[in-house]
């Protein structure tokens, strides 16, 4: 059988090489694929304490659907407001965007 | 080494790989094809976990939605960041320092947790009764209720809102409410 530790091994990878694209990468895009796969890693941790340690607790699942609608709406804010950007300023590097930095 | 762990192996090795290339591709339409990999990757490790509908869900939302909206974005934007610029800015060295450092602790972490190798549980029944007792769960007063009906009122507030944002600066008034 599988380990719990491998999933957890891996989602770590995944969660770490994710907050690296997001803090290195210029591209507000790339920014945000890296949150997706952020997110994709927490989900693979919920759904291994579910299976592994309460199975019969719903809730875990419940928690990775209600992720799923987050990122979602995450997604489809968030490359709006590039899209919008990209119209005003005809740029989508991340520290392009300073208007609201001082 | 049982046969599931080979399918663990092959599935993890794969959807590592392609996150790590979804981070350091220089074309964004080749991140966002490794970011569609490492998704479905993300979908095989849940149906190890025996969460069939939620495998389902992530190929639905995850590759079917989110991937898609991502790939149209990086087409309508891709003349802003020409390939041949850098791609990672001044301070990734701390990124990468920092992502090591939080891996290296996470990995600490486990160490010190007992129990970790625990085996899991068996599921009641079939795997319908899982999921009959997910949607239950979903629509019962006593349970999930209130979370679910924020999510849909949250991903409605989403849309309005992307509508509203993407919307063209200076629209001409006879094309009132086609987006």
């Amino acid at each position: 059988m599988i380990p719990l530790s491998w999933y957890l091994i891996l989602s770590a990878a995944i969660f770490c090489v994710g907050l690296f694209g997001v803090l290195a990468r210029r591209n507000a895009v790339a920014i945000l694929m890296g949150i997706e796969l952020m997110l994709n890693a927490v989900n693979i941790n919920l759904v291994a304490f579910w299976r592994y340690l309460s199975p019969t607790f719903i809730a875990g699942q419940v928690f990775v659907i209600i992720v799923f609608a987050v990122a979602a709406s995450e997604a489809a804010v968030g490359l709006a407001l590039i899209i919008s950007i990209y119209r005003r300023r005809t740029s989508v590097a991340a520290d392009d965007i300073n208007l609201m930095k001082w | 080494m049982t046969g599931l762990q080979i399918a663990f192996i092959v599935a993890g090795v794969i959807t590592l790989v392609a996150a790590v290339l979804v981070v350091l591709s220089r074309n964004l339409v080749h991140a966002a094809l490794w970011l569609i990999l490492a998704l479905a990757g993300v979908a095989v490790l849940f149906v190890l976990l025996e969460a069939g509908f939620l495998a389902i869900v992530q190929v639905a939302v995850y590759i079917d939605a989110i991937a898609i909206l991502i790939i149209l974005t990086v087409m309508l934007t891709r003349h802003a960041m020409r390939v041949d610029l850098v791609q990672l800015n001044q301070n990734w060295l701390w990124a990468a320092l920092s992502a090591l450092i939080l891996f290296g602790g996470l990995l600490i972490l486990f160490n010190q947790i007992p129990g970790l190798n625990v085996e899991p549980a068996a599921l009641e029944g079939v795997a319908d009764t899982t999921l009959e007792a997910l949607g239950q769960s979903l629509v019962d007063v006593n349970q999930f209720v209130i979370p679910f009906e924020i999510a849909s009122v949250l991903l409605l507030a989403a849309l309005i809102g992307a509508i509203f944002v993407a919307r063209p600066p200076s629209r001409p008034a006879n094309e009132g409410g086609e987006e």
